[in-house]
Order: C-alpha cells, then sequence, then structure tokens
C-alpha cells in the first residue's frame, strides 16, 4: 500500500471520510462540523469548507452533503443523545464533543444511555456510535478546554476509550472505532493535530485492545498515553545517550486494556514509570500501577512512578499551563531517580 | 368515536384493561415482597399510551419513562417477559439486568423506559434521524412526564426535532405531579403545550383521560411526523392512581383529590360512552375482562416458575467485544 506524509488533522479527516464512502449509514454530527449551516450563499456553493472549530471535518459536507454532515445547535445532550438513539436504530454516527470539557453537560446521555443500553436490555442492543472529543493542555485555552478526562469515560463499563499519538495510529484506529459495534470515545489530542508521519492510502485498521511498543528497550518501562507517547520517546532518546536503555509503550486504548504487553515489558525491564497528562487521582497512571503492583510486584527492582498533571485545573496563564503539563525534563528525572 | 371498528374499539378496552390490571396486579405483588426493586405505576394514565399506540406498528418506534409499563403493553410488548423482568428472572424481556425502570424490546420498537427523567427526548431525535438519513416513514414518539418537561434534555430536543423537520412526536403526560411537586409549582408559564411556539411546532393540551381525544390528536400529529413535516407536541392531561413509586404515601393529595380521579377514570368514562351509544355490549367487555385477568395470572405463573440468573451472568452483555478478564472483578 502506498504511504505518504499526512498530519494526525488530515489522518482523522481521511479515517471518516473513508469509512463514510465505504458505509452509507455512517454519518458525523457536531456543532460546526461543516460550518455555516444554512446560509444561503454557503448552501449554494456545496457547503462550508470551515470544518469544524479546529478544522478536522473540512471538505465532508462537500462530498457527502448536508444529510449526512449536520451542523447542530449548541445542544451537546441532544447531540449525544440523539447518536446514541440513531446508532440502536441502524446508524453509525460520528458525533463530535468539540471539547472533551463539555462532557459537564451530556454525560448522561453518553453514560447512562449509551454505555448502559446493551447491558440493561440483556444484550440485545448494540449501539455503534464514536464519540469524538479534542482533549489537551498547551493552546492556553484555560480550565474549560484544556483537559483530558479519558479516565472518567474508562472508568465507566459500557465505554471503549481510545487515544491515538501518531497520525498513522489515529486513522487506523478511527476506522476500527467507526466498524466496532460498542460505544467509543475517541479522544484527539489539540497539539497533535498538526505532526505529521507516514500514513498509508486506503483503508486500514489498528485492532482496539493493543498496545504499540513505541521503542523497544530493557531497562525501564515507559507506559504514555496520547500526546506524552512523544514526550517519553524524546526523553528516552536522551537517556540512551546516558546509556539508559527505555522501553515505551503507547497504550493507544485504555478500555479495554492491553495489560498483557505492559505486564510482559514489566517482567523484562523490572521497572515503570507513567506518562499521563490527565489529573492523577484514580487515573491512568494509578491505574497501570496499581495493575502492576497486584499482578507482578515481585517483578520491581524499584517502587513505580508516575509524572502527571498535578491536581487541578489547567491553568492559563502561559507559566502556570507549562508547569501543569508533564515536561520531558520530569521525565528525565524521575527516571533518573530510579536507575543509578 | 361512532365511525371506529368495533374491532378498534375493543382493542382500546383490551390494552386499557391489560394495562390496569397487570399494574394492580404488580401493585399487589410489590406489598407481598415478591418484587425487587422499585416500581412506577401507570394506572389512570391508560388512555394515553393506547390513544397513541393505535397509529403505531411494530416498525415505528417510541421512547418512554420510568412509568414505563403503559407504553410497554400498549406498543404489544409480551406481558409473560415483562413480568419475569420486575422479577428478575432470566426469561425477562433484559433476562433481568434491566428491571421496570429499564425494560425495551427493539424488536417492538420500543426504545427503552429510562431511569432518567427527560432522557428520551435526545434518544427519540436519534430514531427520528436514522428515519430521515434511510428515507423510510417510520414515527418515533417520545412519551415524557410534565416533570421531564423542566429537564434541558427536552428544549434541546424539541428544538433540534424543529430545525431537522424530524419525525418525532412529543407526548407529555401531565400527570399534575413530579414525584411530590405539583405542576402548577414547577411549570412557569402554567401549560406546557404553550411551548411548541416557541419551536415553531403545533401543540395542544388534550384530555389525557378521553381515549378517544387522545387518538384523534395523536393520529393528526403521528401523520404529519410520517408526511415528513416535523415534530409536534401534544399536553396529555390525565390523574397518576398510586403514588410516584410503589410505596409512596402520597400525603401531597388531598382524599377530595384522589376520590375526584374516580370521576374521571380513563376505563369507566370508555365503558359509558361505548354502551351508551350501543357501540360494543357489556358481555363483550366482561369477556375481555376474564381473559385479561386470565392472562395476567398466566404471566404471574411464568415469572414465578421461571429461573433466576446465575450470579456470574452479572459480568456479561457489558459489550459486543472485549476480553472476558478484564471485566471481571
Amino acid at each position: 500500500m502506498m504511504t505518504r506524509t499526512l498530519t494526525f488533522r488530515e489522518s482523522i479527516n481521511e479515517a471518516i471520510r473513508l469509512e463514510m464512502r465505504r458505509d452509507p449509514t455512517v454519518i458525523l454530527i457536531g456543532e460546526d462540523v461543516a460550518g455555516g449551516a444554512g446560509l444561503p450563499h454557503l448552501e449554494a456553493a456545496g457547503g462550508s469548507e470551515w470544518g469544524g472549530a479546529l478544522g478536522v471535518t473540512v471538505g465532508l459536507a462537500k462530498e457527502f452533503g448536508r444529510k449526512r454532515v449536520l451542523d447542530t445547535p449548541i445542544s451537546e445532550s441532544a447531540i449525544m443523545g440523539a447518536a446514541v438513539g440513531a446508532a440502536i436504530t441502524g446508524l453509525r454516527p460520528i458525533a463530535e464533543l468539540m471539547f472533551v470539557d463539555f462532557f459537564g453537560v451530556c454525560m448522561d446521555q453518553i453514560y447512562n444511555q449509551g454505555g448502559k443500553f446493551r447491558y440493561m436490555f440483556g444484550g440485545k442492543v448494540q449501539v455503534p456510535v464514536v464519540i469524538r472529543a479534542t482533549i489537551g493542555a498547551g493552546l492556553r485555552a484555560a480550565a474549560q478546554h484544556s483537559g483530558c478526562h479519558y479516565s472518567v469515560f474508562t472508568h465507566m463499563p459500557g465505554l471503549k476509550t481510545v487515544v491515538p499519538s501518531t497520525p498513522y495510529d489515529a486513522k487506523g484506529l478511527l476506522i476500527s472505532a467507526i466498524r466496532d459495534p460498542d460505544p467509543i470515545i475517541f479522544f484527539e489530542h489539540k497539539l497533535l493535530y498538526g505532526i505529521s508521519g507516514e500514513v498509508p492510502e486506503g483503508d486500514y485498521t489498528i485492532p482496539l485492545g493493543i498496545a504499540d511498543i513505541k521503542r523497544k528497550g530493557k531497562d525501564l518501562t515507559v507506559v504514555a498515553i496520547g500526546r506524552m507517547v512523544h514526550f517519553a520517546l524524546e526523553a528516552a532518546d536522551k537517556l540512551f545517550k546516558d546509556g539508559m536503555d527505555l522501553e515505551v509503550i503507547d497504550l493507544r486504548t485504555l478500555s479495554p486494556l492491553d495489560s498483557k504487553t505492559v505486564l510482559q515489558s514489566i517482567k523484562k525491564t523490572h521497572r515503570l514509570v507513567v506518562i499521563d497528562e490527565d489529573n492523577p487521582r484514580c487515573s491512568m497512571a494509578c491505574d497501570i500501577i496499581a495493575l502492576i503492583c497486584t499482578k507482578a510486584f515481585d517483578d520491581l527492582d524499584a517502587p513505580p512512578r508516575m509524572v502527571t498533571g498535578p491536581h487541578t485545573p489547567v491553568p492559563f496563564s502561559p507559566p502556570m499551563e507549562d508547569y501543569y503539563i508533564p515536561s520531558v525534563d520530569k521525565i528525565i528525572s524521575t527516571v533518573k531517580s530510579m536507575i543509578s | 368515536m361512532t365511525e371506529m371498528s368495533k374491532e378498534k374499539l375493543l382493542w382500546f378496552y383490551e390494552r386499557m384493561r391489560l394495562i390496569r390490571t397487570f399494574e394492580d396486579r404488580v401493585a399487589d405483588l410489590f406489598g407481598q415482597a415478591k418484587l425487587p426493586g422499585f416500581v412506577h405505576l401507570y394506572a389512570g394514565e391508560e388512555a394515553i399510551a393506547v390513544g397513541v399506540m393505535a397509529h403505531l406498528t411494530d416498525r415505528d418506534r417510541i421512547t418512554s419513562t420510568h412509568r414505563g409499563h403503559g407504553h410497554c403493553i400498549a406498543k404489544g410488548v409480551d406481558i409473560k417477559r415483562m413480568m419475569a423482568e420486575l422479577y428478575g428472572k432470566t426469561t425477562g424481556l433484559c433476562k433481568g439486568k434491566g428491571s421496570s425502570m429499564h425494560i425495551a424490546d427493539i424488536d417492538k420498537g420500543m426504545l427503552g423506559a429510562n431511569g432518567i427523567v427527560g432522557a428520551g427526548g435526545p434518544l427519540a431525535c436519534g430514531s427520528g434521524l436514522t428515519t430521515k438519513v434511510l428515507g423510510s416513514d417510520e414515527v418515533t414518539v417520545c412519551f415524557f412526564g410534565d416533570g421531564a418537561a423542566e429537564q434541558g434534555t427536552i428544549h434541546e430536543s424539541m428544538n433540534l426535532a424543529a430545525i431537522w423537520k424530524l419525525p418525532v412526536v412529543f407526548i407529555c403526560e401531565n400527570n399534575m405531579f413530579a414525584v411530590s411537586t405539583p405542576s402548577s409549582y414547577h411549570c412557569a408559564a402554567g401549560e406546557i403545550c404553550a411551548r411548541a411556539a416557541a419551536y415553531d411546532i403545533p401543540g395542544l393540551a388534550i384530555d389525557g383521560t378521553d381515549v378517544f381525544a387522545v387518538y384523534e390528536a395523536a393520529g393528526e400529529a403521528i401523520a404529519r411526523a410520517r408526511r415528513g413535516e416535523g415534530p409536534s407536541l401534544i399536553e396529555a392531561r390525565a390523574f397518576r392512581y398510586y403514588g410516584h413509586f410503589v410505596g409512596d404515601p402520597q400525603t401531597y393529595k388531598t382524599k377530595e383529590e384522589m376520590d375526584g380521579y374516580k370521576a374521571k377514570d380513563p376505563i369507566t368514562l370508555f365503558k359509558k360512552r361505548v354502551l351508551e351509544n350501543d357501540l360494543v355490549s357489556e358481555p363483550e367487555l366482561t369477556k375481555i375482562d376474564d381473559q385479561v385477568k386470565k392472562a395476567i395470572e398466566e404471566a404471574v405463573r411464568f415469572a414465578e416458575e421461571s429461573p433466576l440468573p446465575a450470579p456470574e451472568d452479572c459480568l456479561a452483555d457489558v459489550y459486543v467485544n472485549y476480553p472476558r478478564e478484564e471485566v471481571e472483578p
């Protein structure tokens, strides 16, 4: 298969486009996913090229029409509930939650409805919905537009959670997510949209629930999520020059979790650091450390550590926000304190 | 009424009587501590579910409420499997994972009773969107109560259904109380149907104890939706005989008020009208009463004789695909 360089943003757009071409029941709904709905000068030109607040869905309305690319009012409960209602009656909706922080106004439809239907109805219904949500600090977007919060959704049975870190993974995981019969929250880090990488043309899938070892190593295992995978790799490169050989595992899917890959790595390296941009309490970082402490305690040569955001909302002012985000330096000093 | 077939009139009576008898029997079983959990009963509101569902087929869909038994029965859901669900048995519609509050039967277009007040609105919009995208002609009816009318989801849904012209009919079952809080207190404008003006959709209030009034109003709204002309709002006013839940002492209602309900009983009113107009005979109705009693007792027997789930059945049905070991405690 031919590959070429795409941005993370373009690879997500391509995944949606290919699935919408392949399956007429795939639709896209959300605030401004096309842009300028109903304005005569835009409708006449076949729709706006705005394509969402961060430009991810640009061009889809033009190709698939307003019937399948639906701009909504700012009604997040109605958007999420409509996606769930459509999913149980024959469509495969992709619904956009512009910023994950907005889950506060629509969690009932995501969790009590979408997440619980299959269980409550005794397994008689499938809820093939994908909710795309942007995450992450670093854009000076302040406390209500910068959280990660994937741990909140991962905590909830019935939902699956996916956090890609590269353009290649983003496309393959999103295609899998759209074809999956269960409700999935697909988290896109805003600061990854601009990164580039090799992406094959055409469709390919990356199975959910399989972590990816982004760097093989023998001295210490770093488990990372989303943007933090890149920080972990940067730290690993620097530490390699100092004689420390790190293994970097990108979880990719948080629910279901690929416990096996993490456990196997610890049996080899005997040391664990988890890098998680999310808040630390009841987090993925805690979860991975609990997994290793309960299932591989005897394999450990040092207490596991985590490098996470603090237990605060994301601050606005640059010095404070920079302090909030786990840094490469902090990863390096944490690793060094464990290998001496 | 006079131009209705006898078959339809007898169907009205049979469904209303079936709902009433089911609910009375459930109250009785709950009193005997035979049913776990909590149940919310529909007795007194039968004319609404029956008058609406008379216009729907199995392909049409509904979203329901925590008070959903009446909607299920009117939609044709099997009462044996409903009763088994209330008992928490494996033969229940949801294999004992649902309860009274989450009974669903997708094959019958019943998208689920719902424990979250107002949650059905967005789901009904999604169901309507499926119809619109696939270009078919089913109608989705969203039932909600006067309490749910004060939830943002219902506002969001009526607005969304209106701008997208979705084939959804919103039926507000105003039974005058949101748990113990009267609609005179919780509803600023007094009339819920008046909100239709805000969405530029038809809205009207009807007597929800009169099955003929419900049938007529719902018929127009459903036909309009089926023609692709968009949603409507109907506020059907009726009375809730039992409390919010079984066991509710209803100290917020006066005795006079509760006695007054009897004068507006939907089944008594129906009987009086069809008999006075010689549309059906007393023996025809008595025969239905007997058949209904028998069917309910069969449902109770079926439920009682059915097996309980195995404890570890708890672990199944969370996902379609998921590693079993990741679900275990």
